[in-house]
């Protein structure tokens, strides 16, 4: 008989040790499946986990990836676990990314052809204004009319994938591009490009931002009464409201936060590793970030690890696709077992589990 | 000799719940079970009604050994039980809640005849067709007890009956009790409540850490006798010196609030004022507008007429934090998940309510090491059982989160203080620090007002005592010289005066 018993406090060794157990079990499950599949188990799991930063081959190319990968997804994760955290569940980070997107590529592309300093801090105010202002809507309906946050950010994201579709043709499409869908390239326009800043690791501006989201996020969830605030109000509401928290002022600020962030990761990537407004621009990092920030435990520095990693499974992933012919399918089944392994052997932090008879009661 | 229990003993992992427990009721007997909080109590009548099996030792029952194996044997053997928390569906009428608590129920005619029967033989005025969402606690008690009489019980266990009830209402179970048990049915009665069992009980045996630690004849001794038999020290009884109350501190005229929960009570025109250096008791069965009367003065909820008022000033439309600002503090009746969030650690605990005044915080950055500071302040002052300031609220016995959340209050020099249940579930000892802290307070100048069920407690402790029923608040009257009678008319138990067409 297996039993378990809640622990009076959460263990602090299973807490860290999770995440790392969750993926020695994703290796073990994953090379059963690749197993099955006809494929060498060790060879996929090293191609996945090893080849994309150590290959002599590949390495070259694919280690920046990791960074130009990872950027967006710890940015908008940051921001999303703040309200994950709060018990406000934005789910549209992916509509927020692309308005972000939108609203900075629009600005840049306002003042094209000129030259100035100022035009990409312009962008990336505006980029962020736009995502937070996509998130406002949720968080206004919420406040005012109490509507499900899930629901709305969620739609929003068709709407915002529509708005790109009609920019991306109308609007914003390149008056020089021969009538092809698309806007002009904007990490060919000097005074709006995102480049890389030093070259071979794929670092851009989207990735300092995306460390200084980590380092904020952290002095705000330890240091900072509102990160206390947000951290109360997911583990007590009815506390928090007796602390003196306004319930409608975290909504608000939470969404508006997650929004900023996720605009911003959109504008960094419009302007860099995409390059331009395309119809299929959004890559699903807003969705892929919600995985991200429970994968990083909603712990900024666990989500930079996090980030890290789901980038590599990507990267890693589409390395196996390539050089060992396992199917898309497979990979995306087995970066489902890691979230799977992972919510699964949390129970650990919480309970022990006994082996034994078990006590009449 | 009806059951007799010899040696009994039940282990759980780090606690030994009963150890070597030994009595017996006799045919006909009031047997009280008297202990605090973890004294055994409940394991100890769980395994007499076959809910937890025994390590070790016998029970014998009219002469033949006694192994309930599960609540049904134990109830064919003849033993009941009244649980103190009611198991009823509040959408069926009285007859259909019995019925299902029966392995074969009668036709509903018949039931409800049966029902009938037994509430006129024992004085429980019922009627088997009422919806049981409709009843008062006492109402659904009787149910309760009506459901186990059915069953024509040998022995009857009733764990802690009279938590929920108003004084009418326990003079109507007492007269019951006693019909019963002049019938020859033994009763096993569990209380913390000493004045209960020396009105009611024919003999006592005292539980202190799963032991029996004395055995008394409830009558022959005093309340302080066998209070200081349970707790196993001399209590300290509450004290304070004479004071003159000062100005009025806080006052409440015609506050009338719509409570935040479909679920909640309206207050409906509440008066009353609380000077410096007086406490102000409010009692009342539970459910009656507490929790409503408690958020308007903490601040949870708003009043926009300005009802509330601070020397005069209002504060209603003030959230928490700002009526913490202004020294007027709260603890709430709910420990966890309300007063103290249960995953949170006392560091993190105090900051919930003394960010500002304890000066935790600067430009919104909190200080961890004067937090800590504060916490262990408290743990100290009030004598916290815990080891440490780093563990989580929830790790915490219920009646040493209830110091720590008291203390916390306390410590922050409060102007006026008002707390909900301030000694529910807490034992004797921790519940007579708790009111000394009160009362110390009060005599260094502060309005406490003290929203509890427990009369006794408002007796010892209040200067001025008012009752709410229905979210309606009786004129506050001078505590000296109240006798139960004028405070059960207070308490207004009106929907249960229908003992009188019995």
């Amino acid at each position: 008989m297996i039993r378990l018993i809640k622990r009076p406090t959460p263990s602090r060794f299973w807490t860290a040790a999770t995440p790392v157990l969750a993926v020695l079990l994703t290796m073990i499950a994953g090379g059963l499946m690749f197993a099955a599949l006809g494929k060498d188990p060790v060879a996929a799991i090293r191609t996945i986990f090893y080849d994309p930063l150590f290959d002599p081959n590949f390495a070259s190319y694919s280690r920046p990836q990791l960074l130009v990968k990872a950027g967006p997804l710890i940015l908008i994760a940051v921001g999303l676990s703040l309200g994950f955290r709060a018990g406000i569940w934005n789910i549209g980070a992916e509509g927020q990314y692309i308005i972000g997107a939108l609203c900075g590529a629009a600005v840049g592309l306002a003042f094209y052809p000129a030259e100035g300093w100022y035009i990409f801090p312009l962008m990336v105010m505006a980029g962020a204004l736009g995502g937070w202002a996509w998130a406002m809507i949720p968080a206004i309906l919420k406040t005012r009319f109490n509507t499900n946050e899930i629901l709305v950010s969620l739609l929003l994201v068709y709407v915002a994938q529509q708005l790109l579709a009609a920019m991306a043709l109308g609007r914003m499409r390149n008056p020089q591009g021969g009538g092809f869908p698309g806007s002009r390239n904007l990490s060919q326009y000097p005074a709006a490009s995102n480049p890389e800043l030093i070259a071979g690791t794929g670092m851009h501006w989207g990735v300092v931002a995306a460390f200084i989201a980590v380092i904020a996020g952290y002095i705000l969830l330890q240091r900072h009464m509102l990160g206390f605030q947000i951290r109360l109000s997911g583990q007590a509401p009815r506390a928090a409201r007796f602390a003196g928290v306004n319930p409608a002022r975290l909504v608000v600020f939470c969404l508006g936060v997650s929004g900023a962030l996720a605009g911003l990761a959109g504008l960094f990537e419009v302007t860099g590793p995409a390059g331009q407004i395309t119809i299929d621009f959004n890559s699903g990092y807003g969705f892929t970030a919600i995985i991200v920030a429970f994968l990083g435990r909603l712990h900024p520095v666990g989500i930079l690890l996090a980030g890290l990693l789901m980038a590599l499974t990507y990267i890693g992933g589409e390395l196996a696709q390539f050089m060992l012919g396992i199917p898309s399918a497979a990979i995306q089944a087995f970066q489902g077992m890691l979230l799977f392994f992972l919510l699964a052997v949390d129970l650990l932090s919480n309970y022990r589990i006994q082996l034994g008879r078990p006590e009449v009661a | 000799m009806l059951l007799t229990i010899e040696g009994l003993t039940k282990a759980y992992p780090g606690v030994v719940a009963n150890d070597h427990v030994s009595f017996s009721i006799g045919n006909g007997e009031v047997h009280a079970l008297l202990g605090e909080n973890g004294a055994g109590k409940s394991t100890l009548v769980k395994m007499i009604y076959g809910l937890v099996r025994p390590d070790s030792g016998r029970m014998t029952l009219r002469g033949v050994p006694y192994e309930p194996a599960n609540p049904n044997a134990a109830r064919s053997a003849g033993v009941a039980m009244v649980f103190q928390h009611f198991s009823l569906f509040e959408a069926l009428n009285v007859a259909e809640n019995v019925a299902l608590g029966m392995d074969h129920p009668p036709p509903q005619r018949q039931l409800a005849r049966r029902i009938r029967e037994v509430s006129e033989t024992y004085g429980l005025p019922l009627d088997p067709s009422r919806l049981v969402g409709d009843l008062s606690a006492g109402e659904r008690q009787r149910v309760e007890i009506i459901r186990c009489l059915l069953q024509d019980p040998k022995l009857l266990i009733m764990d802690e009956p009279t938590s929920v009830l108003t004084p009418q209402e326990v003079d109507i179970l007492f007269q019951t009790l006693r019909r019963l048990a002049a019938d020859g049915t033994s009763i096993l009665y569990i209380s913390h409540k000493l004045e209960e069992i020396r009105s009611l009980c024919d003999s006592a045996t005292i539980l202190r850490l799963g032991k029996v630690v004395g055995r008394c004849t409830p009558r022959e001794v005093s309340a302080r006798e066998m209070a200081e038999m349970m707790v196993g020290t001399t209590l300290q009884v509450p004290t304070r010196a004479a004071t003159e109350p000062g100005e009025v501190l806080l006052e409440v005229s015609n506050l009338t609030l719509r409570p935040a929960s479909p679920f909640g009570t309206v207050l409906r025109d509440v008066s009353f004022s609380v000077r410096a250096g007086e406490v102000l008791g409010i009692g009342g069965v539970a459910g009656n507008g507490q929790d409503e009367l408690l958020s308007a003065l903490s601040g949870e909820a708003r009043d926009l007429d300005g009802a509330v008022r601070l020397r005069g000033r209002p504060i209603g439309k003030l959230g928490p934090t700002e009526r913490r600002g202004l020294a007027v503090l709260s603890a709430p009746e709910e420990r966890l998940g309300h007063a103290a969030a249960p995953d949170m650690s006392l560091t993190e605990n105090v900051l919930l309510t003394a960010a500002r005044r304890e000066g935790l915080q600067s430009h919104g950055f909190l200080n961890w090491g004067k937090s800590r500071g504060f916490a262990e302040k408290v743990i100290r002052a009030f004598d916290v059982r815990t080891p440490g300031a780093d563990v989580a609220a929830r790790a915490l016995s219920g009646g040493n989160l209830q110091k720590f959340v008291i203390g916390r209050e306390v410590l922050q020099r409060p102007e006026v203080l008002v707390v909900n249940q301030p000694t529910w579930g807490v034992d004797a000892a921790a519940a007579a620090a708790i009111r000394q802290a009160l009362l110390d307070l009060a005599q260094g100048g502060a309005a406490v007002v003290v929203i509890s069920q427990d009369l006794d407690e408002l007796m010892e402790i209040a200067d001025r005592f008012a009752a709410l029923n229905e979210g309606r608040l009786s004129p506050p009257r001078p505590t000296r010289g109240l006798t139960m009678e004028q405070i059960g008319l207070m308490l207004g138990g009106a929907h249960d005066m229908d003992v009188a067409h019995v």
